[in-house]
């Protein structure tokens, strides 16, 4: 009775996503069709993954313990997801994020269908993310969803039987990027406690430092050094909700070269042309931070370099031979740890 | 002298900052109440030095979601035989739905147009709520 009630009631309503800020993921759990078990064992089955915070530090470390064991034997992970599809919603246009996603399928053994920008679906005809998304669950198992709009997984996930993946909303969040950086960061850092983290660039638009904040902020003795020109400083409630409310220790400063040797990771983040209303704005800002060899001589020896990619001119070229450059790597532990994340929100063991 | 008779039973909401009357009077939809409704601007106030004062006669099924939002310093009297049974005070609600809507031309709330405007209490020190789908801060201040 209980269970009709909820189906009924809370599936396809905003109190839904209220159970879901309140309950998940210290007392609830979600399966059989989204219906929750108050006070179950707690599971990622069925789960959505929106904001990086949906996940405790727990079911991280479960993802990044999955990974490291792709990580080591691929192979007997390459048929695990035979028979499941995933499907992958692109409202905007994205090489890495897509291929990275349709990659872990791929070698999962899963098959991967979708559209890669909205002029080639059913999106073109003014059809709303509550139908595309209701449709698609019809088809597939799991769903991966890109929105220039910030929110638009969210909705997706309160009307959507399957779990929904956000693979990035606008400038407001990317979380599968940020579980990429921490694994990064947890397998050539060998911690994600006691670190020093600099971020540099655009960090008002880029949402992949509001969710790596975030994300860092939640573990032990982390401290920021935000490097950003005044404009692209970041959000008012990255600062106040995030830093402030959880005391962290954080600076913000204008210059690179004056706190690198402080840093244990630096972050570099683009200027994002789309992420500008107006073009002169981007034309005076582009070139603000570019890091280079002269930058790196100041640099810690252990210190590593991290970039979301795709890169246009904030780290030059000659930098990819330091050793300390890791952000190649970090588009490949993407792919695993998308692997990771795929296996344990379709719950195949 | 203006003269405002005393309600027999109903609610009285008192302490609204004056000019905010008007506000609350159109968010509760009262300029369509079948009831008898009376607001009163620009009463002298020892504390506020001018409010503003609604009146509702035999109804007391309001939103105080909305009264929290505009200024949670009012207060609301209920009224039973024409006398005060009980005094409210007013918080910030925790949840606020399809009361205010989200700013951020980039929320998907300003495409999808068959969805709840959401937002959440973030900080209640500054009134703050935050959109349920974009983050984006709304001070109530702002209203």
């Amino acid at each position: 009775m209980v269970r009709e009630f909820l189906r009924e009631n809370l599936k396809f309503s905003i109190l839904w996503e209220w159970i879901l800020m309140d309950e998940c993921p210290s007392s609830a759990s979600v399966v059989d069709e989204g219906i929750f078990l108050l006070g179950g064992e707690m599971t990622l089955k069925g789960r959505h993954l929106l904001d990086p915070s949906d996940f405790s530090l727990e079911e991280l470390s479960e993802i990044f313990e999955l990974a490291d064991s792709i990580i080591n034997d691929p192979a007997s992970f390459s048929e695990k997801c035979k028979g499941k599809i995933l499907a992958t919603l692109f409202y905007e246009p994205s090489t890495r994020t897509r291929f990275s996603f349709e990659a872990a399928m791929l070698r999962l053994g899963g098959q991967v269908i979708g559209f890669s920008e909205p002029s080639s679906s059913s999106v073109a005809k003014g059809e709303s993310i509550a139908d595309t998304i209701r449709t698609i669950a019809c088809y597939a198992d799991i769903a991966v969803m890109r929105n220039p709009k910030e929110g638009a997984p969210r909705i997706a996930s309160m009307y959507a039987s399957i779990p929904v993946i956000n693979a990035g909303d606008g400038g407001h969040q990317h979380p599968t990027q940020t579980l990429a950086d921490l694994l990064t960061i947890r397998s050539v850092k060998h911690s994600l406690d006691n670190l020093t983290i600099g971020c540099c660039g655009d960090l008002k638009f880029g949402r992949t430092i509001h969710s790596l904040i975030k994300a860092l902020g939640r573990y032990k003795n982390n401290a920021f050094v935000l490097v950003s020109p005044k404009e692209l400083q970041v959000p008012e409630y990255i600062l106040n909700e995030v830093l402030n409310k959880g005391q962290l220790p954080f600076k913000q400063v204008e210059k690179l070269e004056e706190v690198i040797s402080e840093l244990d990771i630096l972050y570099m983040t683009r200027v994002q042309k789309e992420r500008f209303f107006n073009e002169e704005d981007y034309i005076r800002l582009k070139d603000s931070y570019i890091l280079d060899n002269e930058k790196m001589k100041h640099a810690r020896p252990d210190m590593i370099v991290l970039h979301p990619l795709p890169r246009v001119n904030e780290i030059a070229y000659e930098v990819d031979d330091d050793p300390r450059a890791f952000y190649f790597q970090q588009a490949k532990f993407g792919m695993f740890v998308r692997m990771a994340l795929i296996l344990k929100l379709l719950g195949v063991e | 002298m203006l003269t405002i008779t005393s309600i027999h039973k109903g609610i009285v909401i008192d302490h609204i900052k004056a000019g905010m009357g008007i506000k609350i009077f159109h968010n509760l939809n009262l300029d369509k109440a079948d009831y008898k409704v009376a607001l009163i601007m620009n009463v002298p106030s020892k504390k506020m030095g001018k409010k503003d004062i609604i009146k509702i006669e035999n109804e007391i099924d309001i939103d105080y979601a909305v009264l929290g939002l505009i200024d949670p310093n009012i207060t609301v009297n209920i009224i039973e035989e024409e006398k005060i049974t009980e005094k409210r005070n007013l918080q910030l609600p925790d949840r606020v739905v399809n009361i205010i809507t989200c700013k951020n031309p980039r929320c998907i709330t300003s495409v999808e147009k068959y969805v709840d405007h959401a937002f959440y209490l973030s900080n209640i020190s500054k009134g703050e709520y935050r959109c349920l789908y974009c983050d984006e801060v709304y001070a109530v201040q702002e209203k």
